[in-house]
């Protein structure tokens, strides 16, 4: 779900900085405004956590990779704004050092996943566990069901950014300049993939994650 | 030690432990068969797949230079030892650097925050 450089073009990968940009300082203005100095661990460790969960590339046999990004399990345990922050953080780092996404799409890889993936996440969840017990089995479920959600909208709009491409970019005889496949090719490939399989994954790894506190550390879902 | 602090430690184990295991998440795709994630192509294989490189594409692909491309160690052999190896060793470093950067981050956020409250 990393797009690279060089499969948007300028209009877009732009538009996406623009679109990114106020979340980012949003963000900046609400940890500021709530963040104790010693909650900064917390932030570290989302950040790190979503880091190494997307190292773990998922195989469809025979065909493509996708992996989870912690989006939504990180929203849960530190709230929308402060797990933009660290998922942001880990995709910088991403691209910078290890070419993984782009430097032109950062803007976009960061809305895709950081923003839209932590606050929908987070919104689903909260929506689906509202005066729920807090160590029922309600709340677990509904992080799952979350994290499938939030992890398929980051992928749609992938899928929409890079479809778009070659109608907003091409030659004059209608080459495309930069992601070559068109939307009904861009958005049934990542869907599919991410709705059978790579939404599941999320799915468990937040459920898994969401029950171990419900057991140990009730105290970070309250 | 205080019940945060020990929250902390174990979560801080368990980021260990993942790293440990994420050569997986090559050894794995490398066994079943399966290639990048879609819309992740390099320049070869778009030109493969599409018969054609796309000319913004083409000026664009190369802007950033990465100082350790795909998780690989610069020069390290192709097998999928060496490949897990590699992709063990950037992961450390990147996990690290993540951490290290979200962490002064927060604490830059948060120090600015007290600062405002003297006001």
């Amino acid at each position: 779900m990393h797009i690279p450089d060089g499969y948007l073009g300028p209009a877009t990968y732009g538009s996406m900085f623009g679109l990114v940009l106020p979340f980012w300082a949003a963000a900046s203005r609400k940890v500021n405004r709530t963040l104790q100095a010693k909650q900064a661990p917390y932030l570290a460790i989302g950040a790190a956590f979503s880091f190494v969960i997307m190292l773990f590339n998922i195989p469809v046999i025979g065909g493509t990779t996708g992996h989870a990004t912690g989006a939504t399990l990180i929203a849960i345990l530190i709230g929308p704004w402060a797990a933009t922050i660290s998922l942001s953080v880990a995709l910088v780092i991403q691209a910078l050092l290890f070419g993984d996404g782009g430097i032109t799409a950062i803007g976009a890889n960061c809305f895709n996943m950081a923003v839209a993936g932590c606050f929908t996440g987070y919104g689903v969840y909260r929506l689906l566990s509202a005066r729920s017990d807090p160590s029922g089995r309600r709340r677990w479920i509904a992080a799952a069901a979350a994290a499938y959600i939030s992890l398929n909208i980051s992928a749609v709009l992938t899928a929409t950014e890079l479809g778009i491409q070659p109608l907003l970019e091409h030659t004059v005889d209608g080459q495309p300049l930069y992601a070559p496949y068109p939307l009904e090719v861009a958005l049934p490939a990542m869907a599919l993939e991410h709705l059978l399989l790579f939404g599941f994954v999320e799915a468990a790894v937040t459920a898994l994650v969401v029950r171990y506190f419900q057991r140990n550390e009730p105290g970070m879902l309250a | 030690m205080s019940e945060r602090s020990t929250t902390i430690k174990k979560l801080w184990i368990s980021i260990g432990i993942l790293v440990l295991l994420s050569p997986l998440g090559i050894i794995l795709p490398a066994l079943f068969g399966a290639g990048g994630a879609w819309g992740e192509w390099g320049i070869e294989e778009i030109e493969k797949l599409t018969g054609f490189v796309p000319e913004g594409m083409k000026r664009l692909a190369g802007i950033w230079k990465a100082p350790l491309p795909g998780y690989a160690v610069p020069g390290q052999g192709r097998g999928i030892a060496t490949s897990g190896l590699g992709y063990l060793l950037t992961g450390i470093i990147g996990v690290a650097l993540t951490a290290a950067a979200a962490y002064l981050l927060a604490k830059l956020l948060a120090r600015r925050d007290r600062q405002q409250g003297k006001d």
